[in-house]
């Protein structure tokens, strides 16, 4: 029965070898020599095995006396064929005073169990096929590891290959690396933007998921400012190059991708430390295993002291207790969810910063920036007697002269070219607001202290934000409110990260008081502390630092970046947004958000809590099957097969659940 | 001064040992070997020239795997 189990087990492996290398012949399979050469290995241990398997001992028997010694010399083969290796780098591992590595379990396990055998004259299969199956474990892993490994860094490849430089009237294919700034470049329909710069001509719209993960294309114009990495969609652009291709947003990006996963995890650092210290624990373990139990029963006991069960138990110990399926599948968990975050436009900067995210409990926003656009506008028109148009136009003439924010939010609003000629007599009055003199009448826009200098009664306003009270011809005109814009996402944010487990979320501000408290109450957030100066946000940040309850509950940063950088370093992890083309925010922060959507902080931690659980799953499932197998092999329930299959199994188990760290399009 | 090298190893556990391998190799000042990206990244200590480190952290690296490549 075992044997037409096991004939039936090579016949599947024999097949199963042959269609991999047929698959491996397609360059598409992106098979690499030497897993071809294992393959082919593979192949003839399996046939050379299933032959000897048909051909049993009685076969032999024709040689008479050497018929033993001839199988044993065609199993030696066999062995040889499939593990020298794996003896090689044992031998080599030990040589170099590193001896316990999985080479040494898997030689001194295979090499036990051949020596039993033949002292036994007994069943060399099963040494043979230990190895063949960690071999074919082995296989997979590295085919598995290396093709998502492949697929995630292609997801994140947003190199540009070549830079196309009109030069005599042809397009020339030029390395990127080798345009200098200034240069015309040309970016047909279907290319990748490779440098940064400025459109001279040409109208297009542009797919920026690679760079945000936002779906929506972008218009871009002659004037326009473009980022590299964007892909052009419609129309020729013709871009002069601001930037070397070296300080181009997309080397920027594709640096801080490739050195991610550089940046090692408390997991990781636990897993390799966690190695060091098992396997050499396990050899020990197997050496106790295979000496005391025989001698507490031949001297305490007085039995038979069992020298071959026992050795044999502990070779059994060592095959199950290779390291592997830990040692693979956590990089591999965070390198996966570090791309599939990056996909969805969220660069994490490492996989320490992916676990610290994923314990995030309190979230302190900037509010400027960060939950509103920081673009100030129009927002209402009140107690006007003139029509809103008309009003605008009269305070966006009477303010032509000014570069304050305001002023240009007033012309943003009027959004006509502004005629000069119908404004005379400008008067700025400092911290009061402008008194001009607009198609012959005298129009006053500023605050309440300069109608009241002026003797007009001003009505005062409740909404919140700057407001413009109006005169004209020495009447009240009415008043135009102008504030910061809530970004449309804003609320839903700090509700999905309220559903997502965090605790307290926090607004700092510079702002006055009464914004601050209104654009808190609208967004539902827990603390507002507004009228800070920067040096104060860092302050405030250490305070909540110190207030926390324990070392897992975590304190994000939210700000935009170029003001925030201290505080954005200060607290346990600085998420950055806008982060398109600014340079302080990428350097700064730990996580950067592609396209300001506050939306994605939460997307983020719920991103890095799929990758810990993938994580913690592993360790502990892998972690449990192994001891509850040693448990067994120990008490003498498995044997050397079952061994494999659960030194191979738990690896492909584990390989798998961590490449699910990948999939984020849901969360 | 800091470089960077591609390289090509099988094993997540052989990156850790070559990474090990070349921290400990004179002239280094640190090393990052990033087995996802397939990647070597060598910090020099100051004044010393990389092709002559580099070439006994290839030795050293060869040395504790065996199957292990660094494109300099």
């Amino acid at each position: 029965m075992q044997e037409s189990i096991v004939n039936g087990l090579l016949v599947v492996v024999a097949l199963l070898a042959v269609v991999l290398q047929i698959i491996g012949t397609k360059p598409s399979a992106n098979m690499t020599r030497k897993q071809k050469t294992m393959l082919w290995r593979i192949l003839a241990a399996t046939l050379l095995l299933l032959v000897l398997q048909v051909l049993d001992a009685s076969a032999f028997a024709v040689f008479g006396v050497a018929g033993r010694w001839i199988r044993l010399a065609i199993f030696l083969v066999d062995y040889l064929v499939i593990g020298y290796d794996i003896l090689r780098k044992a031998y080599k591992g030990i040589r170099n005073g590193q001896v316990f590595d999985e080479n040494f379990l898997m030689a001194v396990a295979t090499l036990g169990a051949l020596a039993l055998a033949i002292y036994e004259n007994g069943d060399y299969l099963e040494a043979i096929a230990v190895m063949l199956f960690y071999q074919i474990g082995e296989w997979f892993q590295s085919y598995a590891v290396g093709k998502s490994r492949r697929n995630i860094s292609e997801l994140m490849d947003i190199r540009p290959d070549y830079a196309n430089v009109e030069q005599d009237g042809a397009l020339e294919q030029v390395d990127p690396d080798e345009v200098a700034i200034g240069t015309v470049i040309v970016v047909q329909p279907g290319e990748k933007v490779p440098i940064d710069g400025v459109v001279v001509d040409g109208d297009s719209t542009l797919n920026t998921a690679a760079l945000t993960g936002e779906s929506l294309p972008r218009d871009v114009h002659t004037g326009d400012e473009i980022i590299s990495g964007c892909i052009n969609m419609t129309g020729l652009l013709h871009i002069r190059t601001t930037k070397e291709f070296g300080e181009s947003t997309v080397s920027k990006i594709l640096d801080l991708v490739e050195n991610a996963s550089s940046r090692k995890s408390k997991s990781e650092d636990f897993i390799s430390r966690f190695a060091r210290i098992y396997t050499p624990a396990v050899c020990y373990a197997a050496l106790a295993l295979a000496v005391l139990p025989p001698l507490v029963q031949m001297f305490a006991l007085g039995m038979d002291a069992a020298w071959e069960t026992w050795i044999y138990r502990a070779l059994t110990f060592l095959v199950i207790s290779c390291p592997c399926a830990l040692v693979i599948s956590i990089p591999l968990s965070f390198f996966a969810g570090i791309g599939g975050a990056s996909n969805a436009g969220i660069l994490v900067k490492g996989s320490n910063y992916l676990e610290i995210l994923s314990q995030t409990k309190v979230v302190v926003f900037d509010k400027t920036g960060t939950l509103t656009q920081g673009v100030f506008e129009v927002n209402g028109i009140h107690h006007n007697e003139i029509e809103d148009e008309r009003l605008v136009e009269y305070a966006a003439l009477a303010e032509s002269a000014s570069s304050h924010p305001i002023s240009k939010s007033l012309r943003k609003a009027y959004g006509k070219e502004i005629d000069r000629s119908r404004v005379s007599d400008i008067q700025e009055i400092s911290g009061n607001g402008v008194i001009a003199k607009v198609d012959g009448m005298e129009v006053a826009a500023g605050n309440d202290k300069l109608m009241a200098r002026l003797g007009i009664q001003a009505i005062p306003c409740h909404s919140v934000g700057t407001i413009i009270h109006m005169a004209v011809d020495g009447k009240y005109a009415g008043h135009i409110v102008i504030s910061d814009v809530i970004k449309p996402n804003s609320r839903q944010a700090v509700r999905s990260l309220k559903a997502a487990g965090v605790r307290k979320t926090v607004m700092l501000t510079g702002d006055a008081k009464k914004v601050a408290d209104q654009v808190a109450e609208t967004l539902g957030i827990d603390e507002v502390y507004s009228q800070l100066l920067p040096a104060d946000k860092v302050a405030k940040v250490e305070e909540l630092l110190n207030a926390k309850t324990s070392e897992k509950a975590r304190l994000a940063f939210v700000g935009d970046g170029i003001n925030d950088a201290p505080v954005l370093r200060r607290a346990d992890i600085g998420i950055a947004m806008g982060a398109m083309g600014s340079d302080a925010a990428i350097e700064a922060a730990d996580v950067v958000l592609m396209d300001d959507d506050p939306l994605k902080i939460a997307k983020a931690i719920k991103i890095s809590r799929k990758c810990l659980n993938i994580v913690y799953q592993n360790i502990v499932v892998a972690i449990a099957i192994k001891l509850l197998c040693l448990v067994l092999v120990a008490l003498g329930f498995a044997s050397m097969w079952l061994a494999v299959f659960a030194d191979v199994g738990v690896m492909i188990l584990a390989v798998l659940n961590a490449i699910r760290a990948l999939f984020v399009k849901n969360l | 001064m800091k470089k960077t090298y591609k390289i090509d190893v099988d094993c997540a556990n052989c990156a850790n040992l070559m990474e090990n391998a070349a921290r400990k190799t004179e002239g280094v000042q640190n090393a990052t070997v990033n087995f996802m990206t397939q990647k070597m990244i060598v910090e020099f200590t100051e004044g010393q020239e990389p092709a002559g480190v580099m070439a006994n952290v290839v030795r050293a690296c060869k040395k504790v795997e065996p199957d292990c490549e660094i494109f300099l």
